[in-house]
């Protein structure tokens, strides 16, 4: 599947697709196709995210996730920092990114 | 130190003001992020990882308890409590938001500090020796040059769109500490057989995808001569340097292509052009500096001597404290590496207690040096056990400078657009599994750097030992370096054979550790054995 991620412009924060708007959580994001470029397009002009782009992402039982450990550790956070997560309450939020 | 005088502070004044407005228009839509990027580059401020990123310039890794003090508040204030000291003497701050940029900015120039050409293809920040001014093996106090380069380099219109990034190291002693040779242009202050103090060039070092170590292209440039040469560098490197590919386009590569000796004939061409133009500041511009960075008052008559009864403070002494030029001072490092720990890394309160123990203890000064550490250069031997102590209660009294545990280490992955693999787990792991004294005790001087992708931030090259992080299919691997240094023998590690992962890594720190302790002759450092030897008996441990 393919998911879209990109930042928010005034914070700058992590944001995924998820159909209708932005997101922080990955577990929102949904498969956009072949349409990321579109909305792409319309969301930068619109000034709602920047540096978007298309990723890869597999579906799981605990839900989407960014095939790239790279992409991972955007969707949760630093993996040296579980305080700063977005789950900073969950031990074992770490175990789908690496 | 030096003191902005009112050019000084309106030139980053303006900028402020130049940039709040920016700032305004691309989040009102004026500006698109293509034609904002480079704008937000030229003031700091990045997009990395999970949030932007703000870079704020330490010139010459020099300040005082108030700029101090106003980093760790901005780290408070405007991002998540903390900061991350770098290995260029620089800070950064990983989580900003666009919109409190501007204000940062403002706060920044308050007490003399900002974040201009902490980025994009211009002169960045000057780094120098972390006990300039302090060291007792000094030539002289290398950071008026430092400086005199830095108001020479801000905003010159020649150098703002250079081919790419353009590093200066200034030093003044034998003992290199700020890895001079690995600069775009590494300067030397030295004292000539007249007893004239000058400036030796060297030109084309870097480290990166394409690690080079900087050759000498002149062995004294008078003072009156310095930004002329200096100029003459950057002219033939702006005129002739790549364009075309940016992994081609820093200088070393340049002198490597044309070769040292071609290099320098042109660079004494333009030089010799140069001396017709009169572009040299006159020398009381240089002595005007110079008056800023005159001693503090030491006192005289101090006693040199040390309580060490403590034997864990006798520890922080013998690992973390630097002869003094002043007899009864002495100057001390706080490392930023405690055990398992994220190098770099302090927290506002702890940012702000530096503050305070510098104000109290080191003549209101402080020094960020290129290991990521903090210095407190001027501290009356008298006063050291009580500054440990007030350190130690703060979690920054570890004992390990130089050490295995002194890692170098880069944001890494964990924070870093550009990142292939992790850094700081590595760095935590390795940190873990020697932390016990004897292990460092009998490893001894030992350099240790991570890097988490080929740009080398982490210094990887330079490690006695280095790692480099690679992406081997979507997963972490890690190459292994030996032999590398960054000091006055300057060298670049060799690659032992195929990478580890994770885990694989510090096990394979570990077998190089031991093969070094059973093949160790004397007193020999770690890089001396393995200069001695080379790398057979590390790969035979490594590789079997």
């Amino acid at each position: 599947m393919k998911i879209l991620t990109g930042n928010d412009l005034k914070t700058g924060a992590v944001t995924w697709w998820d159909g209708e708007s932005w997101s922080l959580h990955v577990d929102d994001a949904v498969d956009v196709g072949e349409g990321g470029a579109d909305i792409i397009a319309r969301e930068e002009a619109a000034r709602r995210v920047f540096a978007a782009y298309v990723i890869d992402g597999v579906q799981t039982d605990e839900g989407v996730r960014p095939a790239h450990i790279k992409d991972r550790i955007r969707a949760l956070g630093p993996t040296v920092r579980p305080d700063l997560t977005l789950k900073p309450a969950d031990p074992e939020a770490l175990n789908w990114v690496i | 130190m030096y003191k902005y005088d009112q050019y000084d502070q309106q030139m980053v004044d303006t900028r402020v003001a130049e940039f709040r407005d920016q700032v305004r228009r691309r989040l009102s839509g004026e500006l698109t992020e293509e034609q904002f990027r480079p704008l937000r580059l030229q003031n700091g401020l990045y997009l990395q990882l999970h949030a932007y990123m703000l870079r704020v310039a330490v010139p010459y890794g020099t300040l005082n308890s108030e700029q101090m003090r106003m980093l760790g508040d901005i780290a408070d204030k405007y991002d998540r409590g903390y900061g991350h000291f770098t290995t260029r003497q620089n800070i950064q701050y990983n989580w900003i938001k666009l919109e409190d940029t501007p204000d940062i900015l403002a706060d920044l120039s308050t007490v003399e500090m900002h974040a201009i050409q902490t980025s994009g293809n211009c002169i960045r920040n000057i780094s120098s020796d972390q006990f300039a001014g302090a060291a007792a093996d000094e030539v002289i106090d290398p950071r008026p040059y430092a400086e005199l380069l830095r108001q020479w380099s801000s905003f010159h219109p020649e150098f703002l769109t250079l081919p790419r990034k353009f590093k200066i190291a200034v030093i003044a002693s034998e003992t290199d500490r700020a890895a001079m040779k690995l600069h775009d242009i590494g300067i030397k202050m030295v004292r000539n057989d007249a007893g004239e103090i000058g400036a030796q060039f060297y030109a084309g070092g870097g480290m990166g995808r394409t690690p080079m170590i900087a050759p000498m292209i002149r062995e004294f440039v008078p003072l009156d001569q310095l930004i002329t040469y200096a100029e003459a560098c950057l002219r033939v490197y702006n005129r002739y340097g790549r364009r075309d590919n940016k992994y081609k386009a820093r200088i070393k590569i340049l002198v490597h292509e044309l070769g040292k000796e071609e290099y320098t004939r042109q660079v004494e061409e333009e030089f010799a052009h140069l001396l017709t133009q009169g572009i040299e500041p006159p020398l009381a511009e240089l002595e005007r500096i110079g008056a800023y960075f005159q001693d503090p008052p030491f006192e005289i008559g101090l006693a040199d001597d040390l309580d060490l009864s403590d034997p864990d403070f006798r520890l922080w002494v013998e690992r973390n404290c630097h002869a003094h030029k002043a007899p009864g001072y002495i100057s001390a490092t706080v490392s930023l590496k405690p055990v398992g720990g994220i190098p770099g890394d302090a927290s506002a309160d702890q940012i702000r207690l530096m503050a305070d123990l510098g104000k109290e203890y080191s003549f209101d000064e402080m020094r960020v040096t290129h290991a990521q550490n903090i210095v407190f250069p001027h501290v009356r031997k008298a006063d050291l056990y009580a500054l440990w102590r007030k350190l130690d209660a703060a979690d920054l009294g570890t004992a390990n400078i130089d050490t295995v545990g002194d890692i170098i280490a880069c944001p890494g992955l964990d924070y870093c657009s550009l990142a292939n693999a992790r850094s700081i787990p590595v760095a935590q792991k390795i940190s873990e599994r020697f932390a016990a004294q004897e292990k460092q005790d009998a490893l001894g001087e030992m350099k240790l750097k991570i890097s988490g992708c080929i740009n080398a931030c982490g210094h990887h090259h330079a490690g006695h030992i280095g790692i480099l992080g690679v992406d081997r299919k979507g997963v972490e691997n890690y190459q292994l370096l030996l032999g590398g240094s960054e000091a006055a023998d300057t060298s670049l590690g060799q690659i032992t054979g195929p990478g580890f992962d994770e885990n694989g890594i510090v096990d394979a720190v570990e077998k190089v550790a031991d093969v070094y302790l059973r093949e160790k002759q004397g007193e020999e450092r770690f890089l001396d054995t393995y200069r001695r030897l080379g790398m057979a008996p590390f790969k035979e441990a490594l590789y079997g």
